[in-house]
This record gives C-alpha cells, structure tokens and sequence, in this order.
C-alpha cells in the first residue's frame, strides 16, 4: 500500500467508483458500458428486470467475474483485473467489499453454527485480535438482532430471516466499506423483510457502510437507496437520485417499469401494450 | 354458516342436478386440515366463497395455508392429511367424490396455475402433448380434436400454434407461464386457481399475465381464486379479499374497503410493512416476530403474540368471525375490531 492509494482513501468520498464496465458471454452482452459512483455510506439501487445484467455487474464488483473491459475502484484503488492469488489480497479484497445473496442458505456451511461462522471468520480476517472475537461475536449477534439461541444453532435450524441476519452479519464481521446485496430481501415475506430492512437502515447509520443495493422491487428501491441506476439488456437507461427518478422518470423504460407496479386502478393491458411498443 | 358473507348464500344441502345460478362456483365451509406431526390444524376452520366470474384473492405471508386451501379444491393433499367440512364445486363436495368424479373435476370444472411454469412442465416433451394430454387420456377426446382445441386455446392466450411443436426450453418464463393457462383452459373449466402465478415473473411480464386472466374472464365467465402473498397485486386485480394467518382468515371483504380501511390489526400491520411506491424514504413500520410454527399450538388468537393491541382475552379467546357493522360483505376475527377501526384506518395512509 503506498502513500498516495492511502492519501486518495482519506480524500476521496467516493468509495466505490465502476467505469466502462463491459462483460460478454457469448452472443449476449451481459454487461454494456455500465459506469456509477458510491459515495462512502450511501446507498445506490440497480434495479431492472432478469438478465438486465444486475448480479454479472454485481459479481465485477466483488471480484467473482471479470469484466472485459472498464474499470471498477474501491477506496480510490484499481481493482479491475482478478482478484490476485494468494491470501493476502484475498483477504484486502474481503475489507473492501462483501456481498449477500438472495439465498443466503447456499453461502452457509450446513454443519457450522452461526457462532462457528462468525468466529471463523474473524479468526481469518483479523488473527491478531484474537482476544476480542468473542465480545465482536456478541456485538455482531446483537447488531443483527440474533439472540443466544440461534448463535448455536444450525442454518437449517433458522428461518429464511433468520439465516439471511447471519448472512449479513458475517459480512459485517469482515468491516467492509461496501455491502453489495443482491436480492437479498426478495425471498422474504413482508413482515421479515421489513425487518431486514429496518435492520440494514440501522447498521448504515451506525457504521457508515455503504450499500449497493440489487433488487427488482421498486418500492424496496424508494425504501433503502439515495441514488439508482435502472439497467435494461445490460445497459443503464437511467439514473440519477431515487426520489427524482421514481417522481418523474425520463426513460420510458422506467416509466413503464413504475407503471407495472400493481395497485387499484392499475391497467395491465395498457402495460403489456407498452411492453411491446418498447420491444 | 353464518361466516358466509353476504351476497354469496350459501348452496342447499341437497345437491340440484343443474348448478342454481345462485350457487357460488366455489364454496369452502369450515374447513379443518390436520397433518401428521403438526400440533394444530393447518387450516382451522376457513370458509370462503368465489362467485361465477369474480376474482378473489387470498393473500398471506408464507405458510400460513394459502397453497393447502387451494389445493384442497382439487383434492390435491399431502398424504396423511385428514380433512373436516366442505368443499363444493359447483355445489358438489370435493371431499366426498369418488375417484371418477374426481378425474371430471379436475379435467373439466376446475385447473390450477402454479407459481413456477418450469416445474409444471416436462421439458422432454413438446408443448402440444402437455397441452392435449389430460383431454386424450381422461376425456378421451381424438388427437385432432384435442390440438384444434389446443390450438384455440393457445390464441386465447396470445400464442401462435407454433410453440406446439417446441420444447419448454426454447420458451421465456412469460410464454410458458401462458402455455400453463392454455392448458389450464382445455377442459373449459368454470374456476381457475391461480398458486402465485405471476411470482416467478418479471413486473411487466406479470402485468401481460393478468391482463390476460382477466381477458379470460370476460370471455369465459370463469371464476378465479387468486392465490398471492403481493397485497398491492391482490388490491388490483380482485373483487373481494381473504386475508389468511395461521391457517385462519383473518378478515374479507370487498378489496377497496379492505385495503382502505383493514379492521384486523394484521392486515394493517402487513399494509404498513409493505415497501410503498409512493411512500417516503426511511424506516418500516415492521411487524416483530414471525408466524407461529406448526409444532406450536395455539390458543385464542393466532395473531396475539405479535399484535401491538392485545390484550388477555386475544391470548385466551377464539375470536369470531363477526360482520363489520355497516359493511355488509365484511367479516373480521378480531376481539377489538370495533374499537380500533379509526387507528387501523389511519395507520395506512400512505399521504
Ligand atoms: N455465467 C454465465 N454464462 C452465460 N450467460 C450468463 C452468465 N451469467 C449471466 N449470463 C447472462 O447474462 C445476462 C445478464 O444476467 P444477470 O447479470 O444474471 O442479470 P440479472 O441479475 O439482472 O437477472 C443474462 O442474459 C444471463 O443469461
Ligand atoms: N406436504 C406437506 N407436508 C407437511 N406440511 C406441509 C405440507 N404442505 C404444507 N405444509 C405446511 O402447512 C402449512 C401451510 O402451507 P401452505 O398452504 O403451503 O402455505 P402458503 O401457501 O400460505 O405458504 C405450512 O406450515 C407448511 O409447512
Ligand atoms: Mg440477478
Ligand atoms: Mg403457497
């Protein structure tokens, strides 16, 4: 780490910064010239319907997909190519950014408890501070809204609530600047979900994390981000703060995307019709 | 009985050879579902109506009963499961019929959509077979017959007689899920349920899928229940609202009127929980807690535990379903529905 990445750290509010990013498989342009800034502890929205190209931008991000071109920064440093080998910038790329998914059940480790996950993890990121993980886990579960009984219990013990607050926490234990989550509200029903996203709310005035925050749900959108970017086949046709962009919408993509909100009086065939006119 | 809403009586005992215009297309009369294992009723006692051409929605967070309602019109259970009341189809107890009335229901008066159209459909065979199978094989209907009718069918739904011949896989999720409908109308049924069937879809694919439903309606006269846990989905496209906890209804009522003004503190609670479009920024009204697990059992009300109003007698006492006064089609369980209306009413304005 030299002088001036540290100097542009502290100076810097941005701390995620994506430019140009492109990614093909194949035939389909997964990813167009996507480019969007996250200041530190803001929130920012990608919404778009599937295969708008949302998880393969979210997966550049954190360094689970290479893009073909364009850069991606994190705290004002170039983190475009692969993520490099070995553990130590592993474990720099893991300060930097961590994701949650939809389900969080495929990333937990069915035979760990959720106090085993969160030891587990501090004991890789932070060895040194050895003496301190089990009042971190305490303070981690508590942030959460975990109680002792679920800290020993397995992920298939929990509900789906449940295992995404463990999700989250895990994510935390590593002090990330950043937090993607990619869908990861849509699996819950609404009194849960309402709980994550109190809970998520919370944790960013708190630590002053950052979101990026994926999802297809327009009114999470208005819920829990300050700025978003709507994507269509891989490109972003939109952006700009939510309130603007929900309030008076300039694509008709996302006009259309509003418009197909369900809610009394709602026209449906107008939507489909529409739908098409877009095609 | 008496948890029959208005407008919709309920059929005679006797059964009349051709269906009474009066009589609902669908009619759940105290149904009680119990499972092995489970330490209560999975449904305890619901009662609902669908009248011939009307959409009613019923909505709930998961596992509170929604799917095992649905499917009890079909006759579709989980091994093991014992059931007590009435299901009448056209004024015929589904619980009752033999294994040949059965097989004519579930060809000709009633067909179900589930919410993923992958699932529902062999991808090894072509659309054409899946759609014509049920009529070739229970109605025994000539091939030619049955993909005329499939062909039919497929243009009702916005499809050419093209997809006959594909597979699932070179289909979306939007084409499938209307291959589904298609086939869901072969047999001409008078009553369609709808398990979440725009779940798995894309909002403006969702919005062509109901369009399309409600298209179907007007030509066919059908009656549809819409299974769904999107209150504002329910709020758009339904007449009348069940809203389900528990294995309970917890109130219905016309959609405007439930929606507008809920009168049991959990249809509120969910309205406040719900992301609004049109909402500001900020905290949700988050209701604490989760649903009660089945290996719990309950008594007095399913809701006490999580319920900001209450009280001892909500932990002891059942509450009836009891008519909202003035509003004739309205029932809700709630000991202090009457009380609470105002607070309910204005705790989900949004503006
Ligand atoms: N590993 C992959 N191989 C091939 N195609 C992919 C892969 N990942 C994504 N895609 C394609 O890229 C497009 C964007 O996908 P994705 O980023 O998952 O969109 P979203 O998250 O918005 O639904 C889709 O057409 C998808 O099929
Ligand atoms: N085949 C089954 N065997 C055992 N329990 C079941 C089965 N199907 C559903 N249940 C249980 O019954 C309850 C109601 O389920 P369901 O009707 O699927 O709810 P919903 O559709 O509202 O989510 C849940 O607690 C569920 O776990
Ligand atoms: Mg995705
Ligand atoms: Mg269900």
């Amino acid at each position: 780490m030299t002088e001036t990445v540290l100097t542009g750290t502290v100076l810097t509010d941005t701390v995620l910064e994506v430019s140009g990013l492109h990614r093909s498989f194949g035939a389909v342009q997964a990813v167009h010239d996507v480019s969007f800034s996250l200041a530190r502890g803001g929130s920012l929205g990608i919404v778009g319907e599937s295969g708008s190209g949302k998880t393969t931008t979210a997966r550049i991000v954190v360094g689970l997909e290479h893009a073909d071109t364009g850069e991606v920064r994190l705290l004002g440093r170039d983190r475009s190519g692969p993520v490099g080998r070995g553990r130590r910038p592993r474990l720099e790329r893991a300060r930097e950014v961590q994701m949650v998914f939809q389900d969080p059940f495929l990333s937990l480790d069915p035979r760990t408890s959720v106090h085993g996950v969160l030891r587990e993890t501090l004991r890789l990121h932070f060895p040194e501070r050895r003496a301190d993980h089990e009042r971190r886990i305490a303070e981690l579960l508590e942030q959460v809204g975990l109680g002792a009984r679920e800290a020993g219990a397995l992920p298939r013990q929990l509900s789906g609530g449940q295992r995404q607050r463990v999700a989250i926490a895990r994510a935390l234990a590593v002090e990330p600047a950043v937090l993607v989550l990619d869908e990861a509200v849509a699996a819950l029903d609404v009194s849960v979900q309402a709980q994550i996203l109190n809970l998520l709310a919370d944790i960013r005035t708190e630590t002053g994390i950052g979101y990026l925050f994926i999802t297809h749900d327009l009114g999470v959108v208005r819920c829990v981000t300050e700025d978003v970017v709507v994507m269509r086949h891989g490109r972003i046709v939109e952006a700009g703060p939510t309130a603007q962009v929900l309030d008076d919408p300039q694509h008709p993509y996302t006009r259309l995307l509003l418009d197909s909100v369900p809610r009394p009086g709602w026209d449906p065939k107008g939507i489909a019709a529409a739908r098409r006119a877009l095609l | 009985m008496t948890d029959t809403p208005a407008g919709t009586p309920a059929a005679d005992a006797a059964t009349p050879e051709t269906p009474n215009p009066e009589t609902p297309t669908l009619e759940i009369q105290g149904l009680r579902l119990n499972l092995p294992g489970a330490a209560r009723p999975v449904l305890a006692g619901v009662d609902l109506t669908v009248a011939a051409r009307e959409t009613v929605a019923l909505v709930g967070e998961s596992g509170s009963g929604k799917s095992l309602t649905s499917r009890s019109v079909l006759r579709l259970l989980p091994p093991g499961a014992a059931t007590e009341g009435a299901v009448r189809v056209q004024g015929e107890d589904v619980l009752t019929m033999n294994a040949k009335q059965l097989r004519r229901l579930r060809t000709h008066t009633a067909a179900m959509i589930f919410q993923d159209p992958r699932a529902a459909i062999n991808p090894l065979r072509r659309i054409g077979d899946f759609l014509t199978e049920s009529l070739r094989l229970n109605a025994d209907l000539p091939a030619a017959e049955a993909t005329e009718r499939a062909v039919r069918m497929l243009d009702a739904v916005g499809l050419g007689d093209r997809v006959l011949g594909q597979y699932p896989g070179q289909l979306s999720g939007g084409m499938l899920q209307r291959v589904v409908i298609a086939a869901a109308l072969m047999g001409d049924p008078a009553l369609i349920l709808a398990d979440e069937p725009t779940t798995a879809l894309d909002v403006t694919t969702q919005a062509e899928v109901v369009g399309l439903l409600g298209d179907l309606r007007d030509q066919f006269g059908t009656a549809l229940l819409f299974v769904t846990h999107d209150l504002g989905l329910a709020a758009a496209i339904s007449d009348r609202v069940y809203v389900m906890y528990a294995g309970r209804i917890a109130e219905t009522g016309p959609a405007e009127a439930l929606f507008q003004r809920p009168r049991h503190p959990y249809t509120a609670a969910l309205l406040r929980s719900t992301p609004h479009l049109d909402a500001p920024a900020g905290r949700l009204a988050a209701i604490e807690g989760r649903p009660p697990s089945l290996r719990e059992e309950l008594t007095g009300c399913p809701f006490a535990a999580r319920c900001a109003f209450a009280t001892q007698q909500c932990r002891e006492e059942l509450p009836p379903h009891l008519p909202v006064r003035g509003e004739s089609s309205r029932l809700v369980a709630c000991h202090h529905s009457e009380k609470l209306a105002d607070q309910l009413a204005g705790s989900v304005t949004h503006d």
